[in-house]
């Protein structure tokens, strides 16, 4: 049976981990690599790298982690931020990212999917959609449930909704959606049930949660409730909160598949 | 002579994932080369035929690169052939990928696209079941690997061998589908060994071993 998989995902400063990791065990908590290699052996089903590195002229020194990491871990990694253009994508999938999220520049240039999955293959293009609820309200008004597109890390609404944008990249050749919702993001309250449930079962691509994990009950309900084929957290497994580990054993007595 | 010593030749035809294979392949100390040369494959002790990505494609490019009379005259002699996921599917006498594409032929049979309801492409970790009942030579390929170990899948469409005796090992995803054949010589997995941590690795160390 296809498992469902547990994604821990690491943002990366100008080649150095940032947000507080805090593994025991770990002789330079701001080594990228490092990080990788202690959650692959914790059996995590895929890696994240989101490069929040601020400067252009440093893009380059991501394109050295991945190199690195592909050289002892051997596990999917998928690398996200300030990705522009097919030449980013082709960098990083030559440096050994086995997949690259895309989202700003996937809004602003349409064909971008399109041409991306084109020549590297769907497999390899993932979607992330940061989607902002418009409407809170009563549970009568949440009838008519609309989420809202964001791009610029959260910065910018683009007016698209979130529904039909997912379905949109889906016909563009998307491989998967990264769908973080904004309101529950860094609320450590859980994931936002509704909204990856809604993406979910309007496409036919695997749809990975992000934004909210607080218990390991919250990637419980995000993959049952939610439908959700992956979850990704980022705080519950840095702090040592919960390792992977027994997140997984978690699930897995809640009749989850998972990968132990 | 140790199978550290030996050559493995990665087939570089321009599609996939080259680097996390030839770093897999060096991880466990063997000597690999990812080359298109078509003397360097012959020469090679053990070949990889690595890729993801569309058929049509991948088989375009191994005829543009001149690639396959190598690839099969190897073959024919015995040198010891992996192929994984696209490579894996090229074995195999056509694809419907794309309209009908005609693959290598080594190993006769249909690779389909998935038509369940299930998402697609079928992507992450899955069981692989081990067919070794009557055929005890399966434990080449996945000697000390436990039955029903989760490896990595990424794909969109499976093989179907018209000889179910090729089969090693079997994997359900809306149906049972081939995810391991091997025969004489050549064997082809469809998930991906380099992305499976220490199980694909193992994977890979008893392909080397092979070699």
């Amino acid at each position: 049976m296809l498992a469902k998989r547990i994604i821990p995902c690491l943002d990366v400063k100008d080649g150095r981990v940032v947000k507080g990791i805090n593994f025991l065990n770990l002789v330079d908590a701001g080594d990228p690599v490092e990080v990788a290699s202690i959650y692959s052996g914790e059996n995590a089903d895929e890696i994240v790298f989101l490069d929040i590195t601020a400067s252009v002229e440093k893009r380059s020194t991501i394109l050295n982690v991945v190199k690195k990491t592909a050289e002892q871990v051997f596990i999917p990694l998928t690398v996200g931020g300030g990705i522009r253009s097919i030449e980013d994508i082709r960098l990083l999938l030559k440096s050994g990212a086995d997949k690259v999220s895309l989202n700003t520049a996937a809004v602003e240039n349409k064909n971008l999917i399109e041409e991306a999955s084109e020549q590297f293959g769907s497999q390899c293009i993932v979607v992330a959609i940061d989607a902002k609820r418009r409407h809170k309200g009563t549970e009568a008004q949440r009838k008519n449930l609309e989420w809202e597109v964001y791009i610029y890390g959260g910065r910018k609404p683009v007016g698209l909704d979130v529904i039909e944008w997912a379905e949109e990249v889906v016909r563009m050749g998307a491989g998967e959606i990264l769908l973080t919702s904004m309101d529950a993001d860094g609320t450590k309250d859980g994931y936002d049930i509704e909204l990856t449930r809604a993406v979910s079962e309007a496409v036919n691509i695997p749809v990975i949660a992000s934004g909210g994990a607080g218990t390991p009950e919250h990637l419980c309900l995000a993959l049952t409730e939610g439908k959700a084929d992956a979850v990704l957290a980022a705080s519950i497994f840095h702090y040592d909160e919960y390792s992977i580990k027994e997140t997984k054993k978690y699930l897995k007595e809640r009749g989850i598949a998972v990968r132990i | 002579m140790h199978w550290r010593e030996r050559l493995i030749a990665i087939v570089d035809y321009g599609l996939g994932n080259l680097r996390s294979v030839s770093k897999s392949v060096e991880k466990l100390d063997a000597k690999a080369e990812v080359t298109d040369n078509p003397k360097r494959i012959e020469k090679a002790d053990g070949i990889i035929l690595p890729g993801v990505g569309a058929f049509h494609i991948g088989m375009q490019n191994l005829k543009r690169l001149n690639l396959l009379p190598v690839l099969h005259e190897a073959i024919s002699k015995g040198t010891p052939f992996l192929g994984i996921c696209l490579g894996f599917q090229i074995l195999f006498t056509q694809s419907e990928e794309h309209g009908i594409c005609s693959g290598m032929n080594i190993i006769k049979g249909k690779v389909k696209r998935f038509t369940h309801e299930l998402k697609i492409p079928h992507m992450g970790w899955n069981q692989v079941r081990q067919t070794i009942d009557h055929r005890p030579r399966t434990t080449d390929l996945f000697d000390g690997v436990s039955d029903n170990s989760y490896f990595y899948f990424v794909h969109s469409y499976y093989a179907e061998p018209e000889d179910r005796n090729v089969i090693i090992a079997e994997t359900e995803y809306g149906h049972e589908f081939t995810s391991a054949i091997n025969k004489d010589n050549v064997w082809g997995v469809q998930f991906h060994p380099e992305k499976s941590g220490d199980i694909g690795l193992k994977v890979l160390r008893n392909f080397l071993s092979l070699c």
